[in-house]
């Protein structure tokens, strides 16, 4: 028989260290919906996914009843929308309407996709699906868009930089009755993984199968819960991160081969993320604090952090088949009850993310900036985000908040995952508006030549 | 052989393994072992059973179980034996 004590963990870790499975995100792809009449393909669209996902939910739940893991959300990631508006022209909110329809019909709580891949130039659709973001953020729910302006390979379409500045402040005006919720679903990013099963990010890649399944994981409680007993030096606090990492994933590994089979589709990757949630006890800057800073944010966050996300892929990578999407440790401030709590002492300023950005899985994410923030302080933002990942070989994103007709210090509420969020000061001291109307592209550097 | 572990946690009182027995014969679930042990003054008993006969949906028997253990004032958790194996066992 399976050892007590072992027996005991598992059960511990969900019953009071919010152990669970983040996501099962089935991928599917819409390359055969393309029509060049919008309706008939919008009309395929809605039929594929409801199709191939119509049994996602109930699957999920099954499995979540049989092994007793809570698996918190069932998603859905497709093909980029541009792809087909490219084809079907027309006005691509119609896509996003379909997809809105699609989720309600197979019950997900998102489908992302609602994105562009321009790193290196705009192609047919894709100017005119960036430019429909805020509309379609505003007049559906449950829809995630990105869009993708570089990578180390392509650099920086600084044009598309400019752009998203523009569609982030569009997107919060739109939404400013709803706490500007737009841009919480609205990603950019630099070296956009294709196979990421969290959102607001995912999107399926072109490089996928028909139709895939992939798992992201959680369990920064577990990790916190652990360390509070580890009272030896930084070695034994990674080699106690790995340890709870490894078993973190095989559970990951073990619904996602689950799902995949009982959905009759392959399994894609388990993503090894620590992925926080507003509740306490889900924290990822408490495992950094439990390492041994007095708040998160404070001098030395970084370099936690860095050796926090390392040990978290080291435990992660042997313990399933394929590792992909993100795959490290999250740091969205909205949503990480640790984060609210040291953006709201002042502790953590938007600086110190962004150096942490430099270690970590993701970028500046979930961070509320004042609504009367320029848009091409947004995009110089975004700018400087994406530098990072495209020198680092590293995926980095931006998903900021303009607080319309709000000032630093007052404060967002999204509710549920999404989390609440007090308003980060901004540097707005010297304009970077002559950068970013230059337009153009950042050539890809030196790291992009490795044949 | 499908086996599940069926996990009981909470004060100890009078006569828990047999209401928990007699729930899992009344599914016609098969007890291959029992564990049971004080963790921090609380009564944690672990069985490891076989429901291939069983007569209903797992649905159905893990909410019984779950009921029962609302009953009885319990934390009565049902699962599939291979989410402890994947995580303990390489």
């Amino acid at each position: 028989m399976i050892n007590l004590n072992d027996i005991l963990e598992t059960i511990n870790m969900i019953r009071q260290e919010n152990l669970d499975i983040r996501t099962i995100t089935m991928g599917i792809s819409l390359l055969d919906c393309a029509d060049s009449d919008i309706d008939v393909s919008c009309q395929k669209v809605y039929d594929k996914i409801v199709r191939l996902a119509g049994n996602l939910v109930k699957v999920g739940e099954d499995i979540e009843a049989e092994y007793g893991i809570p698996i918190i959300n069932k998603r859905i990631s497709v093909t980029p929308i541009a792809m087909l508006v490219a084809v079907s022209g027309g006005d691509p909110v119609k896509y996003a309407h379909a997809l809105q329809r699609a989720a309600d019909t197979v019950g997900v709580n998102f489908i992302g996709g609602y994105s562009a891949l321009v790193q290196k130039g705009f192609s047919a659709g894709d100017i005119e699906l960036i430019r429909s973001i805020p509309r379609a953020l505003n007049e559906t729910t449950n829809i995630c868009s990105s869009v993708n302006i570089g990578s180390t390979k392509a650099g920086i379409n600084m044009d598309a930089v400019k752009l998203m500045g523009e569609i982030v402040k569009k997107s919060a005006e739109l939404t400013a009755d709803r706490d500007s919720i737009g841009p919480a679903k609205l990603v950019v990013f630099c070296n956009a993984p294709e196979d990421n099963p969290f959102m607001a990010g995912a999107f399926h890649g072109m490089g996928e199968p028909d139709c895939v399944i992939h798992v992201g994981v959680s369990g920064p409680g577990v990790v916190y819960a652990a360390l509070k007993k580890c009272d030896g030096d930084l070695g034994a606090v990674a080699e106690t991160i790995k340890r709870t990492a490894f078993k973190i994933t095989r559970v990951g590994q073990l619904v996602g081969s689950e799902a995949a089979r009982r959905l009759g589709v392959p399994f894609g990757i388990v993503d090894l993320s620590l992925a926080p949630t507003p509740a306490v006890g889900d924290s990822v800057a408490r495992i950094l604090e439990e390492i041994g800073l007095g708040v998160c944010g404070t001098h030395g966050t970084t370099a936690a952090l860095a050796m926090l996300n390392d040990a978290v892929k080291k435990g992660g990578v042997m313990a399933c088949n394929s590792v992909g999407g993100l795959s490290g440790a999250f740091i969205p401030v909205s949503e990480d009850e640790g984060m609210i709590a040291a953006a709201r002492s002042g502790d953590l300023k938007i600086e110190k993310l962004e150096a942490m950005t430099a270690v970590c899985s993701v970028g500046l994410d979930m961070v509320v900036i004042p609504g009367d923030t320029p848009s091409e302080v947004i995009s110089a933002i975004i700018a400087d985000e994406a530098a990072i990942g495209m020198v680092n070989s590293k995926t980095t994103a931006v998903r900021v908040i303009p607080a319309i007709g709000k000032k630093a210090g007052e404060e967002l509420n999204f509710g549920g995952l999404l989390g609440e969020g007090p308003i980060m000061d901004v540097n707005l001291t010297a304009s970077p508006k002559k950068f970013i109307d230059r337009g153009g592209r950042i050539p890809a550097p030196m790291q992009s030549l490795k044949n | 052989m499908k086996k599940t572990v069926i996990s009981v946690i909470g004060k100890d009182t009078v006569g828990i393994t047999a209401r928990v027995s007699a729930k899992c014969a009344e599914y016609n679930v098969n007890i291959i072992d029992i564990t049971q042990s004080v963790l921090q003054d609380m009564f944690v008993m672990v069985m490891l059973t076989d429901i291939a006969a069983l007569n209903c949906k797992f649905k159905d028997f893990s909410e019984a179980m779950d009921s029962l253990g609302h009953e009885l004032n319990l934390e009565i958790r049902v699962m599939h034996e291979d989410i402890f194996n994947s995580m303990h066992r390489i």
